[in-house]
Parts: structure tokens; C-alpha cells; sequence
């Protein structure tokens, strides 16, 4: 800094000033070489005092101390205003005590002749004043009365001027006085500028530390390059991943290698030249965990005259990015399935509910329904057409409900089972219904809403009561039915007892018969025997008189003893200890055999018999004993009820019923119709006088009948008194074996 | 006892005094001679002493029966070739196959008139052999024909 140069003096700004400065004081150099000599060193002395000097003040003070020794000047004031203030400020005084540094100058006060004169860089003198008037023309100074000069400070070409010198003293000032104020002008301008500069830096270094802390505030790595990539600035983020001491371990570092050549090949000249400043995807290594990174690079290139140019690239970590959209799209996903299956599970649940016969009210945790199916709704919502009636029994099952609901929001419970006593909505009549509530609890635990569901207990109820007089009938039908049951096994027990006792007294009768019949035959065994042997002339030859009484005593002993058989054989039917023996014979055989055992009778009754058996007549399978029994029964019979005539055996076939008829006809007495079927029962005679015409027990039909049943055939009769009798015998051709 | 004569010797075993005594008569009328027994033991007993040609046997007897009888007696060797006749009351079914179970070579049913039996036992004895391995008949007039 050349402040010590000599410069021309300022051009002249108008033609007002009124001396010229150098040349004056060089005339009056050149008037005495003593003085000029005095007066350089002077100047110098003035120079070496201003050289190291930066404070303002001080500099005023040198300077106007040298004013007063120099140039005889004795008080003096220096103002200056400082930058941005409206005023000028006292900084230096000479000859004047402390007191003037409170004076100042504001230059709004535009009446105030110093400020025109600072403002318009002009030197005005101001003469002592003779008289008030010339007072009040005058600015108020710490000079008081004095005469003095106001000089303008400042160097040329300046926009405002530096500050003003309040100098006292006569109207004509010295010459060396405007050499002085260019000097010190130029100093206060060197020094001002100085101040300015420093302010400036400090102000620079301020900024550079904000923008610092703004970079290092930001998390994406900024970096700025040169041209070979190599790192000018970074911010901190960007030093962890491209910087590493030499403490950082080895694994550290490698990554960090790494980092640098990624970024120096990703901003080589050539990339970037080519892509200009696009934005490309950086995959780096993080030193600290050694996971992938991945970046948007951003780089741009910045032309700088000075400092030549230079890449700033931010870093823009995407890994959480790209994770974070990648998350974002699952979850959008998520959602999008999750809000198609929530309202297909809507769908489903308002299907289900409405299906449900059953209301179901979903109320909220403040008690408001937030849901409830049609036949809830029938219960509690008032139709359009609904009556007073309907609407006040719609309105009182609101209220039994609500108050059910209210009564569950409060309570701990989980579940609560309850009756509700409503009102069907359409006839008014009770409807006692079952209510079962269920908290829906969040994941949280917080109460979202009660499920109802209510149950119409009538039908229930109608049931239990119709159930109930059921169960009464059933138990009286019960009692009666146990009544009757124990009545009727009473009875059976007696029948059964009856029935033991029956058969009991059956086989005694037909043992006491059996026996019965061996006890008679015994004696009358002896009787017949003696008889016979009297008859055949044992004893002697008897008198015709008592053969023929004991004829008489033999027929009627023989008589006995063939009631006595026919008598045990009902007995022995009845008894069923009669046993058949089924075999296969020839019928006309059996026939002929009945008629050879019948023929004495035959013989001495004078009767012809005739047999009629056709060829073709198949074999019969039956007890042949039996049939023979009844055959010979038939016949005998025949033979003693016919007096003339002739009696008829016939067998036919009847191949329709499979079965065979063996009838005997006689040419007897015949039997009336009404007696037809007597002559079957037991003891039965159609004669029953005591003298009967005819001999015979009477059992004889009766047996007949009973062999015939017990072979599966039937005896018939057809009669007509006076012409004859026909008893016809039927059999099955093929019987039980 | 003495050899046999031309009588054939019949043991006739009734506990029927009356009938024994009928029929006894009557055999011996017919040319019999018989030899009486009251029970079954006295029968046993009666039939080794006397070696009758033939036996009459009722078979309902006090002491032992008709049916135990016949079986002792063809099981003893002494008596066993002597042909049995069974004569009974007894009517019931089943009476005779007992008997022959027992038997017995013929069964003849009482009542039986004397002259029956008589035909009865001449028939069995002048059967070309008359031991018991011949069938059983039945035979009497009243005789039941079940």
C-alpha cells in the first residue's frame, strides 16, 4: 500500500474552492529556504508518524497535534462519520478540553451549514460574530465565538466524504493546510478501507463456517472435486465414506479405497462430459458395517476463472429409498388385498347375518347401532305405515334393548346372556325373547362393539308348556298303562296258574282213564274168562236155559269192555298220546280187509256190500290203523242200521284238492236233518231210551270224527229219514308225515 | 321134578288170584300142566325149578315187575331158551315195546279169554322153533287193534 505516495491533488470538483493548495505552499517554500526545509520535515515527520498506524483516532490526534505545532493552529476538531451512521462523531481535538467529545453532528440537520459543508465537500469559513444575528448564522461548535474554518475530509473520486476538520483561526488558512488534508484524507481513506476489508473477511469467515455447518447439516454426502476427482471438500457425511485415518482398521480402509475409485471413475472427465449433470445410481460400500449403499449420484460441474473447475456431486442415499418404495408398494399391495378380503369378509358377514332368522343387533361402544339384520329391524325400527300402537311398541323394545346394552356396556362382563321382555311390533302381544351379547374387543383391548343376538323364547316357551302337558299325559298314560299291565300280568299269572292247573288236571284225567281202564279190564278179564270157560262146558253141560243167560252175561261183559276201550281211546286222542304211523297203502286193499273182518255180520244180517274203487284210484299216504278204524266204525254202522237193502263202498279222487273221499252208503233208517250233526258228540244215541233198538256206545262217530281231524281229513253226512245214510270220509291224498 | 310128560309145563305169573286161578283151570282143562307164580322174584325162582315150556308174564307185579323179571330170566342161560309171553292190561301205547325190549316173544293183550290164550301158547309152541329169537306177536281176540 503506497500511502506515503505523492498524488495529485483531487481534481477540482467545481471552481468554488477557494485556494488551490500545493502551489500556494510552494510559493511560500520558495520564499524561505529555512522554512522549506522545516516544513519537509515537517511533511515526514508527519508521514513516519502515520505509518503503522490503522486507528482513526489516532491518527486525528497526530494530525491535528501537528497542525497546531505546525501551522500554528490552535484548537482544532475532527469529525468523522462512521460507516452507516446518520451523524458525525468527534474522534479527535486539540486545544479544546475533554468535554467536546460529546459534540457531534447530525446530518439530517440539512439548516446546519457544517453539514453543507460536509455534504458538499466545501470549506466554509465561519468569522467571529459581532452581533447576535451573526451568532445565530453560525453553527454551535465547541469553538464557541471563534472563527474558524470547516474543512471537508475525504479523498477525490469518493462517493462521501470521510469526515470534517473544525479549524480556528483567521479567514485565510496557511497553504501547507491542504497538503495535510490530502494526506491525512488519504490515510483515513487507507485506514477506512482496511476496516471495510477486515469486516469483510470476518464476515467471509463467518459465512464459509455457516455454510459448512449448513453442508454437514445435510445427511446426503456432498463432495466437491476437481477435475481428477481428487477430493477438495466434503462435507462429514461424505468423510465417512470416503476418508479414513491411518487408527481406522484395515477393513475400513479397503472400504474406503474402494469409495474413492467408485467416485473417481463415476466422476471421470469423460463420464461426466458425456452425461453433463446427470444423475446416476453410485453403489458404494459402507465402512462401517461393509453393507451396499446405494446412491443417486448428482453431479455438476462448476466453472470457476480462479480457481479453475472443479465437480459438485451430492450423494443421494436411495438404499432406504429404494427399500422404503419397494415397502411402500408391499404394503400398498398389503392393503389392496387386505381391503378386497375385508370386503368380501363384509359381503360374507352381511350375507350370514341376513340369513339368520335370528335379529342381531352390532352395537358401537358408545351404545349407537352401528348394524343390525332385517328381522332386528322389524323389532326395532318403526315401519312407514306403522300405527301409534306400533310405533310406541317399536319405541319400548328400543328402550328394553338399549337398556339391556347399556347395562352390558358397563358391566366386566365378556358375555352376557339375558331375557328381554318385547313386544311383537305387529300385534303388540309379549315376546319374551333370549338375549346373548358379546364384546368385540380390538387388539388393544378397547371395547368396539357388542354383538347381539336375540332368540325368540315364545315358541321355546310354547313348546316347554305344550312339553309340560305332554309330560302330564304321558305320566297319567304311564300309571294307567302300569296299572293296566300289572292288572293284566296279575291275570296272566292266574291264567297261567289256571292253565298249569288245567293241564295238570288234563293228565290226571287221562292217567286216572288209563289207569281206570286196566283196573276194569281185570275183573271183567276174570268175568268174560269164566263165562267162556262155563259156556264151553268147563263146569259140565249146562241146562239151554243158562247158556243162554250166560250168553246174555258174555254179551254185555263184551259190551263193557268195548265201552271201556272206545273210552280210552278219546282219552288217549285227547291226550295226544295217540301216535300216527304215516305210511303209503292201496286203498281197495284196506277195503277188502274191512269188509273180511266185517263179514259174520255181513253173513247173519243177510246184507249185500258192495265196493266201488275205480282203477286209476292213486295209493293213499295216511295212518292206515286209523283210516281202517274208521272204515270199520262206518261200516258196522251201516250194517246195524239197515234192516234191507245193501250198503256201498266207494273211493274217488279229486285230483283238484289232492284229496280222496271213502264214502259208505246204506239203505238204513237214515237220520233226520236236525239230529245230523249231534250223532258226532260224545254218548250220543239218537236213541237214548235205556231199552235201545240198538247196541253200541255212542262213542263211535265221535272217535271217528276226532281220527279224521287228527289226520287232516273231515266225516260229512247226508241223510234222508227212511231211504238211507251216506258218511263220506275225506282225506288228503299225500298227509302229514 | 320129573322129567316132562306129554304135558307142556306153563309157568303162569299173575298177581291177580282170580285170573291166576281162571287160567289155571282152564289150562289144565286144556291138557296144561302149571306151575304158579305171584311176583317177578318168585317167578325167577320157579322158572329155574320147574323148566316150564313156556312163560305167562304179567307185567304189572308187586316186588318185581314183569319187564325186570323177562330180563333176568333170558339173561340167565338156564332159563333164556324158554319163549315169554306177555299178558298185560295195560292198553297204553308203548306197553309192548317195553315188553320186548324186556324180551318177551309175544305179547297178549287181557283181557284175554281162556281158550285165546290157550290158541296163543300152542301156537308158539308148536312153532318149528320155539325160542325166542322168534318175532313177537301179538295176539287175543279182544285185543285192541292200536
Amino acid at each position: 500500500m503506497d500511502v506515503g505516495a505523492p498524488r495529485r491533488p483531487a481534481a477540482r470538483r467545481n471552481g468554488s474552492v477557494p485556494y488551490t493548495g500545493v502551489p500556494r505552499v510552494r510559493v511560500a517554500v520558495g520564499e524561505s529556504a529555512g522554512d522549506d526545509v522545516d516544513l519537509l520535515a515537517a511533511r515526514v515527520r508527519l508521514l513516519e508518524a502515520f505509518v503503522g498506524r490503522s486507528e482513526i483516532a489516532d491518527c486525528a490526534n497526530i494530525g491535528l497535534q501537528w497542525l497546531g505545532e505546525v501551522l500554528g493552529i490552535r484548537q482544532s476538531i475532527c469529525l468523522i462519520r462512521p460507516e452507516g451512521e446518520p451523524s458525525l462523531f468527534v474522534v479527535a481535538a486539540y486545544g479544546l478540553g475533554s468535554a467536546v467529545t460529546s459534540f457531534s453532528v447530525s446530518l439530517e440537520d440539512w439548516r446546519n451549514p457544517l453539514v453543507a459543508a460536509y455534504i458538499n465537500r466545501k470549506e466554509l469559513f465561519f468569522p467571529t460574530p459581532h452581533s447576535a444575528a451573526d451568532r445565530k448564522r453560525r453553527p454551535v461548535t465547541p469553538l464557541e465565538d471563534a472563527a474558524f474554518h470547516a474543512v471537508p475530509l475525504g479523498i477525490a473520486g469518493s462517493e462521501e466524504g470521510a469526515g470534517l476538520l473544525l479549524l480556528e483561526g483567521v479567514a485565510a488558512p496557511p497553504p501547507e493546510l491542504h497538503w495535510f488534508v490530502a494526506v491525512f484524507s488519504q490515510k483515513l481513506d487507507q485506514i477506512l478501507r482496511q476496516q471495510v476489508l477486515a469486516e469483510g473477511d470476518r464476515k467471509q469467515g463467518r459465512e464459509r463456517t455457516l455454510l459448512y455447518n449448513i453442508i454437514n447439516a445435510v445427511s446426503d454426502p456432498i463432495l466437491l472435486t476437481d477435475t481428477e476427482g481428487r477430493l477438495l471438500i466434503a462435507n462429514a457425511r461424505a468423510l465417512t465414506l470416503f476418508t479414513a485415518s491411518e487408527e481406522e482398521n484395515e477393513g475400513r480402509r479397503s472400504a474406503v479405497r474402494m469409495n474413492n475409485m467408485l467416485l473417481s471413475s463415476a466422476l471421470s472427465s469423460k463420464a461426466i462430459e458425456e452425461t453433463g449433470s446427470a444423475r446416476r445410481e453410485l453403489l458404494l460400500v459402507n465402512p462401517v458395517d461393509g453393507s451396499d449403499l446405494v446412491f443417486e449420484l448428482l453431479s455438476t460441474v462448476t466453472e470457476d476463472p480462479r480457481q479453475g473447475s472443479g465437480v459438485v456431486s451430492i450423494l443421494r442415499n436411495v438404499t432406504d429409498l429404494r427399500r422404503a418404495s419397494e415397502e411402500i408398494e408391499e404394503n400398498y399391495r398389503k392393503m389392496r388385498i387386505a381391503e378386497v378380503q375385508a370386503r368380501a369378509e363384509s359381503d360374507r358377514l352381511n350375507l350370514i347375518i341376513d340369513s339368520v332368522a335370528d335379529p342381531i343387533v352390532v352395537t358401537d361402544a358408545g351404545g349407537g347401532t352401528s348394524l343390525m339384520n332385517e328381522p332386528a329391524e322389524r323389532l326395532f325400527t318403526i315401519p312407514v305405515d306403522a300405527s301409534a300402537i306400533e310405533q310406541r311398541w317399536v319405541q319400548a323394545n328400543d328402550a328394553h334393548f338399549s337398556s339391556f346394552i347399556a347395562g352390558m356396556l358397563v358391566s366386566a362382563d365378556q358375555r352376557r346372556v339375558g331375557e328381554i321382555g318385547l313386544s311383537d311390533p305387529r300385534t303388540g302381544e309379549p315376546m319374551p325373547v333370549e338375549a346373548i351379547a358379546g364384546k368385540v374387543l380390538s387388539e388393544h383391548g378397547e371395547l368396539t362393539a357388542v354383538v347381539t343376538i336375540l332368540h325368540d323364547r315364545r315358541e321355546a316357551l310354547e313348546k316347554a308348556r305344550l312339553y309340560s302337558q305332554l309330560q302330564v299325559a304321558a305320566d297319567e298314560l304311564e300309571r294307567k298303562i302300569q296299572a293296566a299291565t300289572a292288572d293284566i300280568a296279575q291275570q296272566n299269572e292266574l291264567l297261567r296258574r289256571q292253565a298249569i292247573e288245567l293241564e295238570q288236571a288234563s293228565a290226571l284225567k287221562s292217567q286216572f282213564l288209563a289207569n281206570m281202564s286196566h283196573e276194569f279190564r281185570t275183573p271183567l278179564n276174570a268175568m268174560l274168562g269164566y263165562t267162556s270157560m262155563l259156556l264151553q262146558g268147563v263146569a259140565g253141560a249146562l241146562e239151554p236155559p243158562v247158556k243162554r243167560q250166560l250168553g246174555r252175561i258174555e254179551s254185555n261183559g263184551r259190551h263193557l269192555l268195548t265201552i271201556i276201550n272206545e273210552i280210552l281211546d278219546i282219552s288217549r286222542i285227547e291226550a295226544g298220546r295217540m301216535p300216527l304211523q304215516i305210511s303209503t297203502f292201496k286203498v281197495p286193499d284196506l277195503v277188502s280187509e274191512v269188509k273180511a273182518e266185517l263179514e259174520p255180520i255181513i253173513m247173519q244180517r243177510k246184507l249185500s256190500v258192495t265196493i266201488e274203487m275205480p282203477r286209476d284210484l292213486v295209493p293213499l299216504t295216511s295212518d292206515r290203523q286209523k283210516v281202517k278204524q274208521i272204515l270199520l266204525n262206518l261200516l258196522s254202522n251201516a250194517l246195524k242200521f239197515t234192516h234191507q237193502g245193501g250198503v256201498t263202498i266207494a273211493g274217488r279222487r279229486n285230483a283238484r284238492d289232492r284229496t280222496m273221499t271213502l264214502s259208505v252208503s246204506d239203505t238204513g233208517i237214515g237220520i233226520a236233518q236236525a239230529d245230523q250233526d249231534r250223532i258226532f258228540e260224545d254218548f250220543r244215541q239218537l236213541d237214548n231210551s235205556p231199552t235201545r233198538a240198538y247196541g253200541g256206545t255212542g262213542l263211535g262217530l265221535s272217535i271217528c270224527r276226532r281220527l279224521a281231524q287228527m289226520l287232516d281229513g273231515r266225516i260229512s253226512v247226508q241223510s234222508q229219514v227212511g231211504k238211507g245214510s251216506t258218511f263220506t270220509l275225506t282225506l288228503p291224498t299225500k298227509g302229514r308225515k | 321134578m320129573s322129567t316132562k310128560p306129554d304135558r307142556p309145563r306153563v309157568l303162569l305169573v299173575d298177581d291177580y288170584p282170580d285170573a291166576r286161578e281162571m287160567y289155571t283151570e282152564y289150562l289144565e282143562f286144556s291138557g296144561f300142566e302149571v306151575v304158579e307164580a305171584g311176583n317177578g322174584m318168585e317167578a325167577l325162582q320157579k322158572a329155574v325149578e320147574a323148566q316150564p315150556d313156556i312163560i305167562l308174564m304179567d307185567l304189572s307185579l308187586p316186588v318185581m315187575d314183569g319187564w325186570e323179571a323177562t330180563r333176568r330170566l333170558k339173561a340167565d342161560e338156564r332159563t333164556a331158551a324158554i319163549p315169554v309171553v306177555a299178558l298185560t292190561g295195560h292198553a297204553l301205547a308203548g306197553i309192548s315195546e317195553g315188553a320186548k325190549k324186556a324180551g318177551c316173544d309175544a305179547f297178549v293183550t287181557k283181557p284175554c279169554l281162556p281158550e285165546d290164550l290157550v290158541r296163543e301158547i300152542r301156537r308158539i309152541l308148536d312153532s318149528p322153533s320155539s325160542t325166542s329169537t322168534k318175532k313177537p306177536r301179538r295176539s287175543g281176540k279182544y285185543a285192541k287193534t292200536s
